[in-house]
């Protein structure tokens, strides 16, 4: 889908910020998922007429970070850490438990994420890249369903606070 | 004698929750350095700099103002980039830093920049921090609005433009040439040196990328002199640092102590020492990319000095994440989970990484998983070869970036430490071991 107008214009007050157009590929792709859920082709040949390069550029960047979303992912997506402070302390067995709860579930994306750098709060993952941190297998399901009750309101699918929100 | 903390850049948020909030950064006294910094002469704050003994907290090491002073006099513009991509696995203080007191971090850029006579800064940070890139955000927008950035500061006539750069997942951005690349809006593969950064950095021009935690002290540096920054800590590591605990003790946290201290102080005094009354079995003192230490009194008793564990034990403090682990803990999965970990984040540039770090990982899964093979550590130290000849620490390297050496220290480690636990664990593993492996997934 294309960026609506108002999104235009932030993209365009995005691209001013830097010296060089094509620094502006990785925001602009933050700002087409928060728009679209995911980063579609669409929205990819739009960033790189904005930024002036060929649409193969924008593809070849983005394809190389975690949190672009080539393809359309879950209303809901949970990034569950594994990495070697939550190993021991019960990541994996989180990971588990929600991959196999929401295996059909479409509202739902499981993935399994690198360190979150919040091993304080082990074991941890994110919602829509909001924390929540020292939780049981259980607690995490109980946590993942408020969000889709709409009991949470969720961040946008690259992590930015919906509109009105503080 | 029990250790406590000693707070300079961990203070004011420990005064305050809303430190966040110019208003109370102010009333604490905030800002005040920044705008004194901004009239003072830009070399002495370079000369104060190197004088504290300051070196980078990002896991370098590297003295900052030498940093600085590579930057060639004449050249302009010069851009200062902060890192705040923060991913070795177990490192979470720049996080901490960013989300509860962002000002101090707008402080330090600010006395940076000056410093260094940039009037561009960027902040490259890690894109999973949304909370983080919230109160940033916020905080520079406040910032802005007070006129502490943007034209004229104060009224001084320096000029200096922040802007926030969100990263997307990839570890590998946190390498300062791989960083750079990522704001130009490239995929982020470290670059070959020289040129150096300092040379010919973003968009090829004089740039010094800098740790959060590192910009965050600089002007507590020029508030207390460089001289007394010094008095604290020991030998070459002068001042505080923050080292994030976690694992398997009591209080898992941040802690910014006085480097000198020992592992077991920070343990056991500050972190309430190991959950259920356990015992230390290894833990590894400088986030995933150092080499581990036992829970032997040598090495929890070895003092906290960049250059000294080096020279003792071959491992390093890097980024200041300790983690700790217990006597039921399988080092075998750790090494797993750990080149699991370079695996993912390998970038593809370097053959020996790219293809090196995914054997190490395969390895190290049947290894880990019941189906070891007697000759299986050998064959991983001769891959871990290819990619750091000799093995050593500081390692040698035949990739562009340490990324590929790192994955190795596992596996040195394991080795080191742990070989006849491995070699037990093979011989007996078709008894007592359920076998977990993928069939698809053995090699």
């Amino acid at each position: 889908m294309a960026f609506t107008q108002e999104n235009r214009e932030k993209a365009l007050a995005i691209i001013a910020q830097y010296p060089y157009t094509k620094s502006a590929i990785l925001p602009l792709a933050h700002l087409a998922q928060d728009q679209d859920g995911y980063l579609s082709e669409d929205a990819m040949r739009e960033i790189a007429e904005l930024v002036q390069v060929t649409p193969a550029e924008v593809n070849g960047t983005c394809s190389f970070y975690t949190m672009f979303k080539r393809e359309p992912v879950g209303k809901y997506l949970v990034s569950v850490c594994t990495n070697v402070t939550c190993l021991v302390v019960g990541g994996p067995e989180i990971h588990e438990t929600l991959s196999k709860k929401y295996a059909l579930d479409e509202e739902v994306t499981v993935e399994e994420v690198e360190c979150l750098a919040k091993c304080d709060g082990a074991p941890c993952f994110q919602v829509n890249y909001e924390f929540v941190e020292n939780v049981t297998p259980q607690e995490a399901i109980d946590v993942v369903e408020e969000y889709k009750s709409g009991a949470k309101q969720a961040r946008t699918i690259s992590g930015t606070l919906k509109v009105g929100e503080k | 004698m029990t250790v406590t903390e000693t707070r300079i850049i961990t203070k004011r948020m420990n005064e305050s929750d809303d430190n966040h909030n110019i208003d109370t950064y102010i009333s604490l006294g905030g800002y005040e350095v920044a705008k004194r910094t901004i009239r003072m002469n830009p070399d002495d704050i370079v000369e104060s700099v190197k004088t504290s003994g300051l070196r980078g907290r990002g896991g370098g090491g590297f003295p900052t103002g030498m940093k600085w002073s590579f930057l060639p006099p004449d050249s302009f513009p010069r851009y200062l980039v902060i890192n705040a991509d923060e991913g070795e696995p177990s490192t979470f203080k720049d996080h901490m830093l960013i989300v509860r007191d962002p000002h101090q971090l707008i402080e330090g850029i600010i006395c940076s920049a000056f410093a260094i006579k940039s009037n561009k800064a960027f902040i490259y940070l890690r894109g999973e921090l949304a909370l983080a890139y919230d109160r940033l955000s916020a905080a520079l927008a406040q910032a802005k609005e007070k006129g502490l950035v943007g034209n004229d500061i104060d009224g001084s006539g320096f000029d200096l433009d922040i802007v926030i750069h969100r990263g997307a997942g990839a570890y590998i951005c946190g390498e300062e040439t791989a960083l750079i690349e990522s704001l130009e809006g490239e995929r982020g593969m470290p670059r070959l040196r020289p040129p150096f950064p300092a040379i010919a950095g973003l968009y090829a021009k004089p740039t010094v990328v800098n740790n959060v935690e590192t910009i965050s002290t600089v002007p507590h540096i020029i508030e207390m002199g460089g001289d007394a920054y010094a008095q604290l800590g020991v030998n070459k590591s002068t001042g505080t640092r923050i080292f994030s605990v976690s694992g398997h003790v009591n209080k898992p946290g941040n802690y910014e102590v006085e480097l000198g201290i020992t592992f077991r102080q920070l343990i056991d005094d500050l972190a309430g020492g190991i959950k259920n009354s356990g015992k230390v079995k290894f833990f590894i003192p400088g986030g995933g990319s150092s080499q581990w230490l036992i829970g032997s009194d040598e090495h929890l008793d070895c003092p906290l000095d960049m250059d000294e564990v080096g020279t003792r034990f071959g491992v390093m403090l890097g980024s200041g994440a300790i983690m700790v682990y217990d006597q039921t803990t399988d080092p075998i999965l750790v090494a797993w989970r750990l080149a699991k970990f370079y695996a993912h984040e390998s970038c593809g540039k370097c053959t020996p990484c790219r293809e090196g770090t995914g054997w190490l990982e395969k390895v190290l899964y049947r290894m880990s998983h019941g189906q070891g093979r007697e000759n299986d550590l050998d064959m991983l130290l001769d891959v871990g070869d290819n990619i750091s000849p000799g093995l050593n620490a500081p390692f040698s390297q035949t990739t562009i970036c340490p990324l590929g050496p790192s994955a190795v220290s596992c596996v040195v480690s394991l080795n080191k430490f742990f070989r006849e636990e491995v070699m037990n664990r093979i011989k007996t593993q078709n008894n007592s071991v359920e076998s977990k492996v993928d069939e698809e997934v053995v090699v």
